[in-house]
């Protein structure tokens, strides 16, 4: 036997622990990573409008943002829990149109507006459930159950109505976008919410809370990770699954009472590619298609960032307005291979 | 497992597939404070059963009893429920998560808040600490630890519960042999406090090391229940083939005395050939008709260098020579139409295709090789089928049956005939015959034999030395991602020589760093 090679050994034994803990520091946040970068380009878009238009830094402006995009962060929550399953959802737009134009037809014919808002945010669970028991009890494909159940709902939608809705002046629904002001700046200048803000507050953190505190959501992120893996463990999978698709719908059914209360009217062609823009705030925000790894937050981020990119774009004037899907696409090609190469990076750590 | 009424009892179980019965009538007692072992080769029923008793499959006849009562379950959430848990051959775990969440995951500690990840944590970590694992960091991420880590991690989980019952499907297959030390610490200490432990491995060490009573299967079919000091090994191992063992014990040793002589040009050389973090540069020399066995223990590095002869990793340094001609392989096309073919170590994810048939994936590699534009024929693959499949003894012999139906060892016969079938000069084998039992591992060690007749340069991977030893005419021993020594294989040569190399350099290398 020929001992053929032998080089020196070992390095110093005193270094080495610390090396490896900053090690496993960097890769706990490697998830994190993608939000993180969401966060700094929201950050540096703010001040970069502030900086080239001025009067973004200012209450108004920044409550606008909100108000105007609630009914977006509310509705990338609900597409966060599905995408962390490793599902889609491709449903919502269209259930913002058949349970706004439902309610503003209830309201109108005399129902007690509380009831006409319970019917628009059930509309929208049940037609999450149809999605759910496809999925879960049919074995069908997520893409292709949520877009039948898509095409179900904009049929329900015209066949309710084809032309605008408008909500009576006087209905209470509308109070749900009253202007409340927090602080009165000078002029126009006001710090202001509505309900609908509050609204998409709450949910933000009652899904962070689901998320993050409950066996419910760590079923959700387990099924992401594994679904075989989360069976076999014994988690609720089906219970689960069948759970994330009514909690997306029931968030479009808010969506869209959060929306009509805004606009005043709803028309069977609202919501038309919302789906879209919501699956698009939730990758942005740093949440895999693949599922497993993203967070609520990082989803609101991401509504924000598209729609700072809109505020941007008009304040500029010399973009046309066509460019913005364009500049949608682009920052989302940017996000989307920004996840590949963490996830090679991770791949390559693991093997 | 005296006077104590058994656990449980299981009568008279059948479970049938679509043209198979996987198991009939098979009776099974499990007692507490014992360890139960299941015996039986590939395609045995080992498997199936343990499926029914976990709730994977419902069975078709028969009775479940657990403490008395009788169990039909709907999944498995029902048995674990009923104090059954399982850990799996293959880790299955959720590789997003961290350690701790993965230990918890389902048994949270919750507070009025929600979950109260303090106290999750704390369980995790006690739980984590009865195996020996204290030191690891709760909050990293699981894919950061070794599969053999992952398995121990997986076991911990189990035990979260406080089963009654812990089924250990081969979780040894990947521990080393401190690991799987460590391991029977635990199980022996489960088993004084009376938790009643199934036990599959196809390590007759570890039978006669850990088991208090061996039950065998075969075909399907219940063959006995004894208890282990009752039951040497040569009766074990012919209860198990229902065969003699002399005919398999003389499969073996003969490579090694009539090892063969590398003569002429070798068929592929490469000098300094090494990628950084994964492998340091090697040198290495290959004959045709040879068998160069890479011995080391598990993460030594085999499986990298391997990586790189075939092009799945791309070398930053050194050079390749191939049949005298310098050679760049730079992907695994590139290495396949050089006729070098390398069948990996991980069976599930990156060698089976688990819902095309056994003859769809037998065909696949050729018909890669000869590009997807020249489809095979039907009746050339059903030729190429029916070739290998009787070639390896492939059982059941049914080209048209999903490959996810067979046992382990013969969809490894499956992938070593989709390899063969390119008519490779060089076959790499990573690790071909781990999980699988004795009977189909004789096979496939005899396949590699003939080939290495043939004229085909093997590499053959293994941790289990012996087996290396058997098969090998020169062996590399690796450690820590280098070539420790190079030995020509002899008579002299023995596991036990390769493990004092390996040990003698850890000792030199203490010696050097203090």
């Amino acid at each position: 036997m020929t001992v053929t090679t032998r080089p020196p050994t070992g390095s110093a034994p005193g270094p080495a622990p610390s090396r490896r803990s900053l090690g496993d520091r960097l890769g706990a946040r490697l998830s994190a990573l993608p939000t993180v970068a969401a966060l700094l380009i929201f950050v540096g878009m703010i001040i970069y409008g502030e900086a080239a238009y001025g009067r973004i830094v200012q209450f108004s402006t920044l409550s606008n943002l909100l108000v105007n995009n609630s009914h977006l962060i509310i509705l990338a929550v609900g597409l966060t829990f599905v995408i962390l399953t490793g599902g889609i959802d491709l449903s919502v737009g269209a259930i913002i149109a058949v349970s706004s134009v439902a309610g503003v037809m209830l309201s109108n014919a005399g129902w007690h507006p509380v009831a006409a808002v319970l019917v628009m945010v059930l509309i929208g669970s049940a037609l999450g459930l149809v999605s759910g028991v496809l999925i879960q009890y049919f074995g069908v494909q997520p893409f292709i159950a949520t877009l039948a159940t898509m095409f179900l709902a904009r049929g329900l939608a015209s066949m309710l109505s084809t032309v605008p809705e408008r909500l009576a002046d006087d209905s209470a629904i509308r109070e749900l976008a009253t202007q409340l002001k927090i602080i009165d700046g000078e002029k126009v200048n006001d710090l202001v919410v509505t309900p609908g803000v509050v609204a998409a507050v709450v949910i933000v953190v009652l899904g962070f809370l689901v998320l993050h505190r409950t066996r419910f959501g760590r079923t959700v992120y387990a099924i992401g990770g594994s679904e075989q893996s989360a069976t076999l463990m014994g988690l609720p999978v089906p219970a689960t699954k069948l759970g994330i698709y009514v909690i997306s719908g029931t968030l479009a059914g808010i969506a869209a009472v959060v929306y009509t209360s805004r606009l005043g009217s709803a028309q069977n062609i609202t919501g038309i590619g919302w789906e879209l823009d919501a699956i698009a705030a939730v990758v942005i925000g740093g949440t895999l298609l693949t599922g497993g790894t993203g967070f609520v937050l990082g989803s609101v981020v991401g509504a924000l960032v598209l729609g700072l990119m809109n505020v941007l774009i008009t304040r500029d004037g010399g973009i046309r307005p066509e460019m913005t899907t364009i500049i949608t696409g682009g920052i989302l090609l940017v996000f989307v291979i920004l996840q590949r190469v963490l996830a090679a990076r991770r791949r390559s750590e693991t093997g | 497992m005296t006077g104590a009424p058994p656990i449980v009892e299981m009568t008279g179980i059948s479970i049938s597939f679509p043209g198979v019965k996987a198991l009939d009538a098979v009776d099974f007692r499990l007692f507490p404070g014992e360890v139960h072992t299941l015996m039986g080769e590939n395609g045995a029923g080992k498997s199936t059963l343990i499926k029914a008793l976990t709730g994977v499959y419902k069975i078709d006849e028969g009775q479940i009893l657990v403490a008395g009562v009788e169990r039909r379950f709907g999944g498995t959430a029902d048995a674990q429920a009923a104090g059954i848990a399982t850990v799996y051959q293959e880790v299955n775990l959720c590789a997003n998560l961290s350690i701790g969440e993965n230990v918890m995951l389902g048994h949270e500690v919750r507070g009025p808040f929600g979950i109260n990840w303090k106290a999750t944590h704390r369980a995790a970590a006690g739980v984590l600490a009865t195996l020996g694992l204290e030191q690891l960091d709760l909050r990293r991420p699981l894919a950061t630890l070794s599969l053999a880590i992952q398995q121990l991690v997986a076991i911990s989980r189990a035990m979260v519960t406080e089963p009654k019952v812990l089924i250990l499907d081969e979780p040894t297959s990947s521990l080393d042999a401190n690991e799987v030390a460590n391991l029977f610490t635990v199980i022996r200490k489960l088993r004084d406090q009376g938790v009643a432990i199934l036990f599959v491995t196809h390590f007759l060490d570890q039978v006669y090391a850990i088991s208090d009573r061996i039950t065998v299967l075969r075909n399907g079919g219940f063959v006995g229940e004894y208890p282990t000091r009752e039951l040497d090994r040569t009766t074990l191992i012919s209860k198990m083939i229902g065969k003699d063992f002399a005919t398999l014990r003389s499969l073996g040793s003969e490579r090694q005395t009539h090892h063969y002589e590398p003569r002429g040009e070798p068929l592929l050389k490469a000098e300094d050939l090494g990628r950084k973090g994964s492998s340091e540069p090697t040198d290495l020399e290959l004959h045709q008709g040879e068998v160069l066995g890479l011995a080391g223990l598990l993460g030594s590095g085999r499986t990298e260098l391997a990586r790189l002869l075939y092009g799945a990793d791309r070398p930053d340094s050194g050079t390749v020579w191939l049949r005298g001609k310098k050679t760049d392989i730079h992907n695994p096309t590139a290495a396949l139409s050089h006729r070098i073919a390398f069948s990996s170590e991980n069976r599930r994810d990156e060698g089976i295709i688990r819902d095309l048939t056994v003859r769809e994936n037998l065909v696949l590699a050729v018909q890669a090789k000869r590009g997807w534009f020249r489809p095979l024929s039907r009746k050339e693959q059903d030729a190429l089928t029916r070739k290998y499949l009787a070639e390896l003894n492939v059982r059941p012999a049914d080209p048209e049956r999903p490959i996810k139906f067979l046992s382990g060892g013969n969809q490894q016969k499956v992938l070593l005939g989709r390899w063969l079938a390119t008519e490779p000069d060089l076959l790499i084998l990573d690790e071909p015959t781990r999980g699988i039992d004795v009977g189909a591992k004789a096979e496939i060690q005899a396949a590699v034999a003939a080939l290495a007749a043939k004229g085909v340069a093997v590499v053959f991977i293994s941790s289990e030395l012996e087996e290396v030893v058997r098969l090998s005419d020169r062996i590399i021993v690796m450690k820590d991602h280098r070539k420790l020594a190079e030995l020509e294989n002899g008579p002299h040569v023995t596991a036990e020589t390769i493990v004092a190399v390996i040990a003698d350099e850890g000792d030199d290398e203490e010696g050097d760093s203090e």
